[in-house]
């Protein structure tokens, strides 16, 4: 892909230059193999995406000014492919497929958090977060935030990552994935519960008591 | 009475659908009366505008 058009320089562009460095490249195409074939569930579909993204990446570099959300741009085109691919096709895959994994889940997550009488257990209650801006700054709360999404149970992940990365509406997200909008909503609830225990358990808390 | 499952759904699904009146007022009177519910509804929508900010470009980290 890169050797396909060596008439652009790296000094024409110079954010071109990464994408002459091996290991940022790997990495970066690694990471958005796994982002696109969690949301569209075909491999091939999957690596497709990511080679046009990449390509599409390539050829308006110059149209590209900071280096260093380079990834998050890439991510952005990548994104906008995937959401083509879901709306071109209707998905077959059956959503509860996918209700797999290690981590808890469905009444197990539910039980974990709740009591009985539906009042929350109390070492689960909500703690207060500081404003969310200071952490938001700090490099290391994005790796807790990404670890956290990554230990989401498969289904979960992957329809929270449509409705609040891709922004799919919720309609548009039943209709592709043959699911109803309560079992929709449930899931992305889980999902959140989920995502906001880990948040809180790695980040929140862990910094309170660290500091 | 809604219990806090009950409540922290909704306030979920405050991010995906309107709530009917009904729905409101029942959360309403439940958040006014447990902090818990109350704090997980503001992490709700912490959660969002991180996922947003995350996807976005976290430009933020850079603004400093």
């Amino acid at each position: 892909m890169i050797e396909a058009n060596p008439s652009l320089s790296a000094s024409e562009a110079p954010n071109a230059a990464l994408f002459y460095d091996q290991e940022f490249m790997e990495s970066l195409r690694s990471q958005m193999v796994k982002f696109a074939t969690l949301q569209v569930q075909d491999a091939q579909l999957a690596e497709d995406a990511v080679q046009e993204a990449m390509l599409s990446a390539y050829q308006n570099i110059d149209k590209f000014g900071r280096q260093a959300a380079l990834k998050t741009w890439v991510f952005s085109i990548l994104k906008n492919k995937l959401i083509d691919l879901l709306r071109k096709e209707k998905r077959t895959t059956v959503a509860s497929q996918l209700e797999n994994g290690p981590n808890l889940q469905g009444d197990a997550l539910m039980d974990h958090l709740f009591k009985e009488n539906g009042h929350w257990q109390k070492s689960e209650r909500p703690q207060k977060w500081d404003d969310p801006d200071h952490g938001v700054e700090n490099e290391h709360f994005w790796r807790v935030f990404d670890a956290c999404l990554t230990a989401l149970p498969e289904k979960y992940g992957r329809f929270f990552m449509m409705r609040e990365f891709l922004e799919m509406a919720t309609p548009e997200i039943c209709h592709n994935e043959d699911i109803s909008v309560s079992s929709l909503n449930v899931t992305l609830y889980r999902a959140r519960l989920r995502l906001r225990e880990c948040l809180e358990d790695n980040w929140y808390q862990a910094k309170e008591s660290g500091s | 009475m809604m219990n806090c499952k009950e409540a922290t759904q909704l306030l979920s699904e405050k991010l995906d659908r309107p709530l009917d009146t009904k729905e409101k007022v029942m959360l309403g009177v439940h958040t006014a009366m447990c902090s818990s519910c109350k704090q997980f509804g503001r992490q709700m929508e912490d959660i969002r505008s991180l996922a947003k900010q995350y996807s976005k470009g976290k430009q933020t980290e850079e603004k400093k």
